[in-house]
C-alpha cells in the first residue's frame, strides 16, 4: 500500500496525480474463504480489517450487494459519542471512541474525526434527571460528560435560543466534549483500503441470496449473484437487512426495520460549532466541513425497506430545529434521504453467536451505530476469530432477549444517536 | 438607460417600468420582470460569484434553476437576509440589496483565490490523504481553516420575521411543468372535466418557449400561444394554475410537494402575505412535463465569466432583451446553439465564430450561418480561453490537430445537448432507461400513476409533443373518471430537435490531465478529477460522485451528472448504462426551511395543554412546569417565599390540615363493555373480577417483556364500566397500548375504550381535614369511613355538578379526588378553595405532590422506574395476581434474568447527614475508593428535603437493595462522597393509619 502523506500528495501534484494506485482491488471471488462477512458497511469492512490485522486471518471476503459504504455508513449523520448509560453500552461505545481518536493514523486515511462536542439539550425536569443520571454514571466509569447551564450551553453554541419564552425552554444541557463527527465515506474507504492491502477481498455488486449449511448444521458458504462461495465462518453485518439475511439460515432476530431520514441544507459559512441533540423536540443538527447543516430526527413509525420516507418527518424535524435555532428559518434544504435501520426492542445492538454453528451476527445498531464502527468492528473480528465474544461485548448477546437481560438505553433516550 | 447591453426592441419587458437595486454596494437599474442575472448582464456584469473550492471568478451560466455559479445574497433588511439565492431565478424588486458570496475582501479580488494556485495539490479527495499529523492537528488546525474556506453564503443571524403558509390540495390531474407539453396536457385534462393543478417554477408559463422564438403553435408564436392558453386555464373553474411554484418532491401514492414563492419578487409585500407557501398535493394522476436542461461543453478553462449556455444567451436576448456580449463565440456539439447564434446575430451582435465539434451539423444550418455571415468551424474544438474576470479569447484547433487559431471574444456560448429532466419521474421511484440511439436517460418503468410528456420523455418534435401531451391529458382525465369534451390537438412546428449532442469531455480536455475542464462548476470538479477517482479504484458512480463531489453542489448535478457519468464510463471502459446514474432525491431545487415548517412555530410548534383551572392557578401566582405538552402548577409561592419555602409550607399544611391539588392531567380511559373486566385482567397484572362496583384498585401494567409500563388507580363504576387512570405522561401511549392489544390480540372481547383525559377536571383534596372540606360540597354520598372507605368510588354531585368522587390518596393522608366535567373544573376548584380556607388548607403543586408521595414511598413510574424494573423490583410484587393464567407480560416476567437474585430493587436511602439532599440521578457504590471504571450498584431516583420528616429522604434502585437494608453505601459526587444508609421506602406514618382518616 502506498502511504498517504502530505509529501506523497505534493509529489503527485507535480505529475497530475498519475501515480495514485487503486485504494482497493476488485477481485473475482475465490471458491472458498476462511471467513465471509456479509455487508460492506463500516462494520463489515472494519471487521475484515481487524481479522487480518489482529487475528492473522486474511483469507477473508466482504460481500456487498451494492457499492461499499453505500448502506447506512454512507447515509448517516455521523454523530459520535460514548456517554451512554449502561455499562455494556459504555464499554463498547467508549472502546469505539478511543479507536476513533487514533483511526486516521491507524488506517493512514483521514477519517476527519472531529471532537467538536455533542451537546444534548434538557428541556424539563425529567430530562435533567435523566441527563444527570448519565453524567454521574459516565463520570464514575471514566467517561467525560458534563452538565451545562443554559447560559453555558449558549456560550458553547451561540445560535441556540435559550429564551424562557420558547415553547420548550432549555433548562440545561449535557455535553460530551470528546463527542463529535467524522467523515462517513472515509471510514468505509479507509477500512476497505487497509483491509484490501492485507489481502482481504472486497467483493462489490454481489448479493447474498442464501446461506448454505452442512449436515452438522454449520455454515458452508453462501449462494450469491456471483455463484456459490464457500466459507468456514460467516459474519453478518447488513444493518437494515440483517433480519432478511439471518432468515436465510432460519434464524429469527428481534429486529424491526424502519426508515430513518436525514437532510442537509445548502452550504453556509461556519455558523454552528458543535453537535446539538434534543430528544424532547426530536431533532439533532451539526454543520459539515463543507458548510451544510446536517439534520436528522427519529425514525418513520412504520416498518419499511423503502429508503424514501415521508415528508411529514422532514417537516416535523425542521419545525423542531427552527424552534431551537430560529435564525435558520431562511436556510434552504438541499437534499433529503433515508436509510433502513435495524432496531432491537431495547435499542441496544446484538453482537454474538447464533444458534447456527459458525454463523455470527452484528446487528441492531439501528439509528446509532456509526459511532460504534471501529469498536464494533474490532470486537466482531474477535468474536469471529475466537468463536466467543470479547469481554467488552459480552453483554450484547442475542440470548439476552430470551433471558431478559436487556440493555434498555431507549428508556432513557427516545432518539438514540 | 437600463444597461448598455439592453437591445432596443428585443425581449418582452416594458422599458418604462424600472426598478433600482444594488449589487455589492453599487446601484443598478433593472426592468420590471428582470431577474438579478438578466439585470446584471444588461449592465455588462458577468462576474457574479466565486466557486466553492478554488474560489475561481465565475459568471452566470444559465437562465434557470440549474444555475451553479451565480449564487447571491438577497436582503430587504438585516433580518431578511437570504444566502445562496440563484440570480437566474430571483426577480428584481425595487430597493433590493444583492451581495456576492464566498469571497474576501471583494468579488473581483478574493484572497481565497490562492486555492486556485494551489489546486494541483488540492486534487479530488486530497484531504483523505493528508492533514493527519500531528494527531490532534486535524481538529485544532486544519479543520477550522477548511471550514472557513468552505461554505458559500452567510447564514442569517436574526430570527426570520416573515411567515409561511401551507395548503393541502387534492386534484384529479396534477401537471408539473407549464411549457408547451404541460400546457397542452393541462388544457386537455381540464376540458375533459378533470380538476387540474398546473404548477410551473417560472413567473410566466411557456418553459422553453421563452427563448425558442422559432416555435409556432396554432399559427402563433409559441410564447404568445402559451400566454393565451394560460389565460384560458385561469378562466376555468376546475383549474388551479400556480406559477413561481416548484414541485420539489414526489412521494408515495402520488403525493407531490411544491413550494410557491409568493412575495420574494415584490418590493413592498402586504404585511399579511406569506413569503412562500408549501403545497402538499395528492393527485389521482400526475403528468410530468418538466422539459430538458441544456448541458455545457467540457473543455479547458470553460468556467470563465462570460461563458454560458447557448439557451441562456437566447433567453436573455429573446425574453429579457439583453445581449450577453458584443463579440460572441459559440462552441457547440448540438444544433440548438446555432439558433442562439442566429438570434444574436439578427439582434446586431457579432458572432465571432461557431466552433462545432461535430463534422456534420443539422440540415440547413451551415447555409443559414453562411447567409447570416457567420463563420463555422466544424470538427473543431476550443482548447483554451483567456481572461481573468471575463472571457477575452478562445483558442481553437481542428479536432485531432494542432493548428491553433485565437479569437477575441467577450462571451462564449456553449451547448453539448439537452438532458431530459427525469428528476420527478425518478423521485416517483420510476426506473430510467438509457436510450442508446439518442444518448440519454428516459423514463422507463413506472411505479406510480403518472406519465411523462414532452422533452422530459424524449419527445423532440413540437407537433409530436403536443399530440403526446394532449393524449396524456385526455387519458389521465379519463382514468380519474372524466370523459368530457376532448380537446383538439394544437398544431406545432419547431426549428431544432432536442436530440443529439455529446456527453463527457470534448477534445482537448483529456486524456491530458493538466487542464481544468470543469464538469461541476460550483464544486470545481474537472474531468481529470473524475479520471483520478477511477484510477483510485472508485468504480461505482456513487463512489465517483462522493470522491469528487461531482453533482453534490446546490444544483445537485443538473448540468454535471451526465458529463461526469460519460467521463467515468470512458475511463472505466464501460458503457454509460452499465455505469448508471446516481439517485435523484428531493428536493428538485433547495426549499426554505420556513416553507417546510409553515405555521408550526412558537406556540403552534407543539400544542400547549392547559387544564381547566389554569387561569385560576395563574391568578393565584402559581409557578408552572412543563410536563410533556402540559403546563402544570409546580408550587404556589406566597409573598417572600422561594420555591423551597413554598414547598415546605405546602407539605406541612397538607399533613397538618389539608391541601388541594390539580390532578386533571392524569390520563383517563373509560373502559366499557360486557368484557371490560376480562380485558383489564389481561392488561393489568392484578385481578379485576373481584373488584366490586363502587370500589377502586391500584393496578400496574407491563410491557410484553415483563417490565413496568404504567400504573394508576382504576375504579369500577358499574359491572361493565371502569374508570382507568394513568400517569400524565403515559396517557396517550397507554391508550394506544390498550387499543393495540384489543384489536390485535384480544379482538374477541366486547370492550370499548375512550380517552377521557380532557373530559374530566380532577381536584385532589388531601389531608386530615379533607372530609370536612369536601363533605359540604357533595350530594348523594355518605362520606363516612364506614360508608365510603379508602378506595371507594361513587357517582355523585359536587357543587351541584355531576361528578365521580374517589376516595384515594397519593399522599398517605385521608383524601378524595373529585372528577367533574372539564367545563366545571375552574368553578369547582374555586368552591373547594373557599371551603378549604377556614381550615388553613392551601393549594399545592406538583413539587409538593412529589415530596409527599416520596415520604410514603409511592413510586412515580418513569422517574423511580425506567422500563427495566419488574413489579418485584419496584416492591410491587403484591400487585401481581399469582394465580392469574394470563396477562400482558406474564411470559416476560418468567425469564431467567427477571427472577434472578441481586436485581436492582427500589429502596429508600437516608443520608448520614440528614441535611444533605442527594442529587437525582447520582450513582451509588459500595466502595467509593475503587478505581474507575467503578462498579455501580444503582442510582438515586427521587430525592427531596422532607419538611415533615425534618430531614432529607430519597428513593433509589440498588442491586440487591432489599437485602442491604441498614447497610452503608456511598454516593460519590465530583466534590465529595456522601454516605447513605439503605432503608425501607416509607419515611412518614410507617403504620399507614393516616390514610383511613
Ligand atoms: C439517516 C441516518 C442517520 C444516522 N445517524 C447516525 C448518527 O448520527 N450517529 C450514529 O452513530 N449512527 C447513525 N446512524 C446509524 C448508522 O448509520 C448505522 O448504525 C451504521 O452505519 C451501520 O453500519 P453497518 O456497517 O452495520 O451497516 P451498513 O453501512 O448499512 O452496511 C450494511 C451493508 O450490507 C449490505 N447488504 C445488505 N443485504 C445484503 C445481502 N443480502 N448481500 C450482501 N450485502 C448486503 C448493504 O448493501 C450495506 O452496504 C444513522 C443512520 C441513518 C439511516
Amino acid at each position: 500500500m502506498r502511504k498517504y502523506s502530505v509529501f506523497a500528495v505534493a509529489r503527485e501534484a507535480m505529475r497530475a496525480h498519475k501515480g495514485w494506485e487503486a485504494q482497493w482491488t476488485s477481485p473475482e471471488p475465490r471458491s472458498q474463504y476462511d471467513v465471509i462477512i456479509i455487508g460492506g458497511g463500516g462494520h463489515g469492512l472494519g471487521a475484515a480489517y481487524y481479522l487480518a490485522k489482529e487475528h492473522g486471518i486474511t483469507n477473508v471476503a466482504v460481500i456487498e450487494k451494492g457499492w461499499l459504504g453505500g448502506g447506512n455508513t454512507g447515509r448517516n449523520t455521523t454523530i459520535i459519542r460514548s456517554n451512554y448509560l449502561y455499562e455494556e453500552s459504555m464499554d463498547i461505545y467508549e472502546h469505539s471512541l478511543k479507536l476513533w481518536e487514533g483511526l486516521s493514523q491507524e488506517l493512514n486515511y483521514n477519517v476527519m474525526y472531529s471532537p467538536r462536542g455533542v451537546m444534548m439539550l434538557s428541556h424539563n425536569i425529567h430530562d435533567s434527571q435523566v441527563f444527570k443520571r448519565h453524567i454521574h454514571a459516565n463520570r464514575l466509569y471514566g467517561i467525560d460528560n458534563e452538565w451545562l447551564t443554559p447560559e453555558q450551553a449558549k456560550d458553547y453554541c451561540p445560535p441556540l435560543d435559550i429564551s424562557a419564552s420558547a415553547r420548550y425552554p432549555i433548562n440545561g444541557a449535557a455535553l460530551q466534549r470528546r463527542g463529535g463527527t467524522a467523515r462517513h465515506d472515509a471510514v468505509a474507504w479507509g477500512y476497505a483500503r487497509a483491509a484490501s492491502d492485507r489481502g482481504v477481498h472486497v467483493i462489490q455488486n454481489c448479493e447474498v441470496k442464501a446461506i448454505r449449511r452442512g449436515p452438522d448444521g454449520a455454515v458452508t458458504g453462501v449462494e450469491t449473484t456471483k455463484g456459490f462461495i464457500g466459507a468456514k465462518k460467516i459474519g453478518v453485518s447488513a444493518s437494515g437487512h440483517n433480519s432478511m439475511v439471518l432468515a436465510m439460515a432460519d434464524v429469527r432476530l428481534p429486529l424491526q426495520s424502519n426508515p430513518l431520514q436525514a437532510l442537509v441544507s445548502e452550504p453556509l459559512k461556519p455558523i454552528f460549532p458543535c453537535v446539538v441533540m434534543s430528544n424532547t423536540v426530536h431533532a439533532y443538527i451539526s454543520q459539515s466541513d463543507k458548510g451544510e447543516l446536517v439534520i436528522g430526527a427519529g425514525t418513520d413509525q412504520f416498518n419499511s425497506y423503502s429508503q424514501t420516507g415521508g415528508l411529514q418527518i422532514i417537516t416535523h424535524t425542521l419545525d423542531a430545529i427552527c424552534e431551537l435555532f430560529p435564525i435558520f428559518r431562511r436556510v434552504k434544504m438541499m437534499r433529503q434521504w433515508g436509510g433502513i435501520t435495524d432496531n432491537t426492542p431495547d435499542r441496544s445492538p446484538i453482537q454474538g453467536v447464533t444458534p447456527v454453528p459458525n454463523l455470527f451476527v452484528n446487528c441492531g445498531w439501528g439509528t446509532g451505530g456509526f459511532k460504534a464502527t471501529p469498536g464494533s468492528a474490532h470486537l466482531f473480528a474477535h468474536l469471529i476469530a475466537r468463536g466467543e465474544p470479547h469481554r467488552l461485548a459480552a453483554g450484547l448477546t442475542l440470548d439476552r432477549f430470551r433471558t431478559g437481560r436487556l440493555i434498555d438505553e431507549a428508556a432513557a433516550a427516545a432518539v438514540a444517536h | 438607460m437600463t444597461g448598455a447591453n439592453r437591445i432596443a426592441g428585443a425581449g418582452r419587458l416594458t422599458p418604462a417600468k424600472t426598478a433600482r437595486f444594488s449589487f455589492d454596494g453599487r446601484s443598478y437599474t433593472a426592468l420590471a420582470g428582470d431577474t438579478v442575472a438578466s439585470a446584471l448582464l444588461a449592465n455588462g456584469v458577468h462576474l457574479m460569484g466565486r466557486s466553492f473550492k478554488y474560489h475561481r471568478p465565475r459568471g452566470v451560466v444559465s437562465a434557470g434553476p440549474e444555475e451553479p455559479n451565480a449564487l447571491i445574497n438577497v436582503s430587504r433588511d438585516t433580518a431578511r437576509s437570504q444566502p445562496n439565492v440563484r440570480a437566474t431565478v430571483q426577480e428584481v424588486f425595487d430597493g433590493m440589496k444583492v451581495g456576492s458570496q464566498n469571497r474576501y475582501p471583494s468579488l473581483s479580488f478574493d484572497l481565497g483565490g490562492v486555492n486556485d494556485a494551489l489546486s494541483p495539490f488540492f486534487a479530488a479527495g486530497f484531504y483523505y490523504k493528508t492533514f493527519m499529523w500531528p494527531k490532534q492537528a486535524w481538529a485544532s488546525i486544519y479543520e477550522p481553516r477548511i471550514r472557513e474556506a468552505a461554505g458559500l453564503g452567510v447564514s442569517p443571524t436574526e430570527e426570520d420575521p416573515d411567515h409561511y403558509a401551507c395548503r393541502y390540495a387534492h386534484c384529479d390531474v396534477l401537471v408539473i411543468g407549464g411549457g408547451a407539453a404541460g400546457l397542452a396536457a393541462a388544457r386537455a385534462a381540464a376540458l375533459s372535466g378533470a380538476s387540474v393543478i398546473l404548477a410551473d417554477e417560472q413567473p410566466e408559463l411557456g418553459g422553453a418557449l421563452h427563448f425558442d422564438t422559432g416555435a409556432e403553435i396554432d399559427g402563433q408564436n409559441g410564447y404568445a400561444w402559451a400566454q393565451k392558453t394560460a389565460r384560458e386555464l385561469v378562466g376555468m373553474e376546475n383549474v388551479t394554475l400556480l406559477s413561481r411554484t416548484t414541485a420539489f418532491g414526489y412521494y408515495a401514492q402520488n403525493f407531490v410537494a411544491m413550494a410557491e414563492r409568493v412575495t420574494d419578487h415584490i418590493s413592498r409585500p402586504e404585511a399579511n402575505a406569506p413569503r412562500e407557501r408549501l403545497w402538499q398535493v395528492r393527485a389521482k394522476r400526475v403528468i410530468i412535463a418538466t422539459g430538458s436542461i441544456e448541458r455545457h461543453m467540457v473543455f479547458a478553462d470553460n468556467d470563465r465569466p462570460g461563458i454560458l449556455l447557448a439557451s441562456a444567451a437566447r433567453t436573455y436576448l429573446n425574453h429579457f432583451g439583453v445581449a450577453v456580449g458584443r463579440k460572441v463565440g459559440v462552441y457547440t456539439a448540438h444544433d440548438s446553439a446555432y439558433e442562439a447564434a442566429f438570434d444574436l446575430k439578427r439582434a446586431g451582435v457579432s458572432i465571432v465564430a461557431i466552433i462545432d465539434s461535430r463534422m456534420r451539423p443539422g440540415e440547413g444550418l451551415l447555409e443559414q450561418a453562411r447567409s447570416l455571415g457567420i463563420e463555422v468551424f466544424t470538427d473543431h474544438a476550443v482548447i483554451a480561453t483567456s481572461g481573468r474576470l471575463r472571457v477575452a479569447s478562445m483558442t481553437v484547433v481542428p479536432n485531432g490537430g494542432s493548428a491553433k487559431r485565437k479569437f477575441t471574444i467577450d462571451a462564449l456560448i456553449t451547448s453539448s445537448g439537452w438532458t431530459p429532466s427525469v428528476h420527478m419521474f425518478s423521485q416517483s421511484r420510476g426506473k430510467v432507461a438509457y436510450d442508446a440511439a439518442t444518448g440519454r436517460f428516459l423514463p422507463g418503468h413506472y411505479v406510480q400513476d403518472c406519465v411523462s410528456v414532452g422533452t422530459c420523455n424524449g419527445t423532440d418534435d413540437l407537433q409530436a409533443i403536443l399530440e403526446e401531451a394532449t393524449a396524456a391529458g385526455v387519458k389521465m382525465a379519463a382514468e380519474s373518471g372524466h370523459d368530457g369534451a376532448a380537446a383538439a390537438t394544437p398544431a406545432g412546428r419547431n426549428l431544432f430537435a432536442w436530440t443529439g449532442g455529446m456527453a463527457g469531455a470534448a477534445y482537448g480536455a483529456g486524456p491530458d490531465d493538466s487542464v481544468k475542464a470543469f464538469v461541476d462548476f460550483q464544486n470545481d470538479v474537472c474531468a481529470k478529477d473524475i479520471r483520478l477517482a477511477v484510477r483510485e479504484g472508485m468504480h461505482s458512480i456513487e463512489h465517483i460522485k462522493r470522491f469528487t463531489t461531482n453533482g453534490m453542489a446546490t444544483d445537485q448535478g443538473k448540468l454535471s451528472n451526465l458529463h461526469g457519468l460519460a467521463i467515468a464510463a470512458e475511463a472505466l471502459g464501460r458503457g454509460i448504462p452499465e455505469v448508471g446514474l446516481t439517485t435523484f432525491r428531493a428536493p428538485y431545487t433547495p426549499v426554505t426551511f420556513g416553507t417546510l415548517i409553515g405555521h408550526a412555530r412558537g406556540d403552534i410548534f407543539d400544542p400547549t395543554r392547559k387544564t381547566p383551572m389554569h387561569a385560576v392557578e395563574e391568578a393565584n401566582g402559581a409557578a408552572f412546569e412543563d410536563v410533556g405538552q402540559w403546563k402544570r402548577a409546580w408550587y404556589y409561592p406566597r409573598a417572600g417565599e422561594d420555591m423551597h419555602a413554598a414547598v415546605n409550607r405546602e407539605c406541612r399544611t397538607v399533613r397538618t390540615s389539608a391541601g388541594y391539588f390539580n390532578a386533571s392531567t392524569l390520563g383517563k380511559i373509560e373502559v366499557v363493555g360486557p368484557d371490560a373486566a376480562a380485558f383489564l385482567n389481561l392488561i393489568y397484572t392484578n385481578s379485576w373480577d373481584t373488584l366490586k362496583p363502587g370500589r377502586c384498585r391500584y393496578g400496574i401494567m407491563l410491557r410484553e417483556d415483563g417490565f413496568v409500563y404504567d400504573d394508576g388507580v382504576v375504579g369500577r363504576i358499574a359491572e361493565d364500566r371502569f374508570h382507568v387512570t394513568t400517569t400524565t405522561g403515559g396517557a396517550p401511549r397507554v391508550m394506544h397500548h390498550m387499543e393495540d392489544y384489543l384489536q390485535t390480540e384480544f379482538p374477541h372481547l366486547d370492550v370499548w375504550l375512550t380517552s377521557t383525559t380532557e373530559q374530566w377536571a380532577v381536584i385532589a383534596v388531601q389531608g386530615p381535614k379533607a372530609r370536612e372540606i369536601v363533605a359540604p360540597l357533595v350530594e348523594g354520598v355518605d362520606l363516612s369511613n364506614e360508608a365510603f372507605p379508602h378506595m371507594s368510588v361513587a357517582e355523585a354531585k359536587v357543587c351541584g355538578v355531576p361528578a365521580r368522587l374517589f376516595r384515594v390518596s397519593f399522599t398517605g393522608e385521608l383524601g378524595y379526588e373529585i372528577n367533574v366535567p372539564a367545563d366545571y373544573g375552574a368553578a369547582v376548584w374555586e368552591a373547594v378553595a373557599k371551603a378549604a380556607e377556614p381550615f388553613g388548607a392551601c393549594p399545592y403543586g406538583t413539587e409538593t405532590m412529589h415530596v409527599l408521595r416520596a415520604e410514603k414511598g409511592y413510586i412515580i413510574v418513569g422517574q423511580d422506574t425506567d422500563g427495566t424494573l419488574t413489579p418485584d423490583d419496584a416492591g410491587l410484587a403484591w400487585a401481581v395476581g399469582k394465580k392469574k393464567p394470563d396477562f400482558v407480560g406474564i411470559r416476560g416476567l418468567k425469564r431467567p434474568d427477571l427472577i434472578r437474585e441481586g436485581r436492582k430493587q427500589l429502596v429508600g436511602l437516608l443520608t448520614k447527614d440528614p441535611n444533605i439532599v442527594l442529587e437525582e440521578g447520582a450513582q451509588i457504590v459500595a466502595d467509593p475508593n475503587q478505581p474507575k471504571p467503578m462498579t455501580m450498584l444503582g442510582h438515586v431516583t427521587s430525592a427531596y428535603w422532607s419538611e415533615n420528616a425534618g430531614r432529607s429522604i430519597a428513593l433509589a434502585v440498588v442491586a440487591g437493595g432489599r437485602a442491604k437494608l441498614g447497610q452503608t453505601l456511598y454516593v460519590p459526587m465530583p466534590d465529595r462522597t456522601i454516605a447513605v444508609e439503605v432503608s425501607d421506602m416509607v419515611f412518614i406514618d410507617k403504620e399507614g393509619g393516616r390514610i383511613h382518616g
